[in-house]
């Protein structure tokens, strides 16, 4: 079990790593406009970054497909096949956004855009069926159920308040 | 040549002189800044070609210069942010404002500039380029450091130090007693709790009424209402610098992002005509007597910026390495010490040699900074491979 740390960027982003066997730190930078960086510590200083990769959302979102991060979207899609119109997204909530530091139950996305959470992925970690006492944080990603047009709604939801 | 062309010419050239010189600033690694000051100081009074006919454009311009630097100093933390970070690095940040305030007051203290220009020149050698700051950090890709939120963190409290300090130091420049500057201070910290309150609870409100889908209208009411904040700001004796700032705090979430995206270039033009306007107003004749107490001022302001980082990097269980990262990551002064060093020369209440200090120390720091930050760890692993060898020898 890695034990991501989660480390906020004020004014740039959210920084987010853990420790490999081998010593090494491995991370990612999220920058608050989406970006994403891939960091990786030096051998011999382990503060400082031998390599910061910046991904466009594609190519991060192709990187974590390799490293098959999303499986749990890929299993819920696969339940999910049968029904026409209903769809799964992975939903992040940047930092900064109104409902950093806030809970579920406050974005209302259930009555407002008929999408349901059914997991929170935070630090690498799964947190099923979120209840709506549930504290989110920036960095987040909200794995969501709904039609698409409820999806981009929720989105914009997460995003703007 | 009609009036209006001789003008278009005058600011065409400078805007063009600028641009080339900026090019040239980033390409060896160092910010504009100190070219725009230097290219102020050769055509101000004094200087080797006096420009004439756009002094009201320029003076007004250089106004909403200041305006746009700290509005997007606001927008660049959320409320939550500034919140967690005042929590976080309380401890480092009030060894970095006392080390690095102090040798600027005690300096105007020598030279007899008397207790209004002791504050503002504190003001002067406390604050880091925020701005210089980040581009450096992400020039060297040093994001990912650990040491990294080290550095943030201190620029947080900077930025919310400077809340404080705006307002206080504009009423002390608008003639306020010691019991009129006890009232100011009180205000002004009851009104940065008020926003960052109004901020962390009802910011989507805030943010709604100037956000639009339509990037024109979004650009227009973001504009327009800064500057009738920091306008009414000003009105009621607060600085439009602070009003402006304290907006940029209450924007919050995605519609900050748009903003600070959006206004960026507004503020590097406008921000690059107060420089200007700046240099323009110090006549350079008085810089070379106070040279010698520039480069001394540098030298210990570096030392003790070296000094606050070495120590908040170390609270945090940072490597050697890392600590002398931070320290010089923090040594670049820039906008803001010339923002401060504006207020106080316009309000007429402090030496002028204050002016010329302040573009000397600033021409300094913002070329010095990032060379700092580069040099760090060559110099660190220097110093180490030196004191292997003594050891062994």
């Amino acid at each position: 079990m890695v034990n991501v740390e989660v480390t906020p960027l004020p004014g740039i982003g959210t920084r987010q790593d853990f420790v490999l066997r081998t010593g090494r730190r491995i991370g990612v930078i999220t920058y608050r406009d989406g970006r994403s960086e891939l960091i990786v510590s030096k051998r011999d200083d382990p503060d400082t970054c031998t390599a910061s990769i910046p991904l466009s959302p594609d190519e991060a979102a192709a990187l974590a497909g390799l490293l098959g991060a999303p499986q749990l979207v890929a299993e819920l899609s696969k339940e999910h096949d049968g029904l026409s119109g209903v769809n799964t997204k992975q939903l992040p909530l940047v930092p900064g956004s109104p409902y950093d530091g806030r809970t579920l139950g406050d974005t209302q996305l259930r009555s407002r855009t008929a999408v349901s959470v059914v997991a929170v992925v935070r630090a690498g970690t799964v947190h099923p069926s979120p209840r709506p006492d549930f504290v989110m944080g920036g960095g987040d990603l909200l794995v969501t159920i709904g039609t698409s047009e409820g999806l981009a709604k929720a989105a914009d939801v997460l995003d703007r308040g | 040549m009609h009036n209006s062309a001789i003008a278009l010419i005058e600011l065409g050239a400078i805007f063009f002189g600028l641009g080339v010189l900026g090019r040239m600033a980033w390409k060896i690694g160092i910010s504009p800044i100190p070219f725009y000051l230097l290219g102020g100081l050769a055509f101000g009074s004094g200087g080797i070609l006096p420009l004439e006919g756009i002094e009201g454009f320029a003076s007004l311009a250089s106004e909403i210069g200041v305006i746009l630097l700290l509005l997007l100093l606001g927008l660049e933390y959320s409320a939550a942010e500034l919140v967690t970070g005042l929590r976080r690095s309380w401890l480092a940040g009030l060894l970095d404002l006392v080390l690095n305030a102090a040798p600027g007051a005690i300096v105007a203290l020598m030279l007899g500039w008397g207790v209004i220009g002791a504050l503002a020149m504190a003001g002067v050698t406390y604050i880091s380029s925020s701005g210089i700051v980040a581009k450096v950090l992400s020039d060297l890709g040093q994001l990912g450091n650990r040491e990294t939120p080290v550095i943030l963190s201190i620029l947080v409290f900077e930025d919310l130090a400077m809340a404080v300090y705006l307002p206080i130091l504009t009423g002390v420049l608008a003639g306020a007693t010691l019991l009129g500057g006890l009232t100011t201070i009180g205000i002004s910290l009851a009104v940065v709790t008020l926003v960052l309150v109004l901020a962390l609870r009802f910011g989507r409100y805030v943010s709604a009424i100037v956000d639009s889908k339509s990037p024109e209208v979004f650009l227009l009411r973001v504009l327009g209402a800064a500057l009738l904040v920091a306008g009414v700001a000003q009105q009621l004796q607060v600085s439009a610098a602070v009003g402006a700032f304290l907006l940029g705090i209450a924007i919050s979430g995605s519609t900050a992002e748009n903003a600070t995206r959006m206004l960026e270039p507004l503020r590097d033009l406008f921000a690059a005509i107060f420089f200007v306007v700046f240099g323009l107003n110090t006549n350079p004749a008085e810089i070379p007597p106070v040279l010698g107490v520039a480069l001394l001022l540098a030298l210990v302001t570096t030392v003790t910026k070296l000094i606050t980082g070495w120590w908040a990097a170390k609270w945090q269980g940072i490597g050697r390495m890392g600590r002398a990262r931070t320290g010089a990551a923090l040594v670049a002064r820039g906008e803001f010490s010339i923002v401060i060093a504006g207020l106080a020369v316009s309000a007429n209440v402090v030496d002028a040699q204050l002016a010329a200090l302040a573009a000397a120390y600033v021409l300094i720091m913002a070329v010095f900074g990032p060379l700092a930050a580069r040099g760090a760890e060559p110099v660190m692993r220097l110093a180490a491979t030196r004191f292997r060898r003594t050891a062994t020898a």
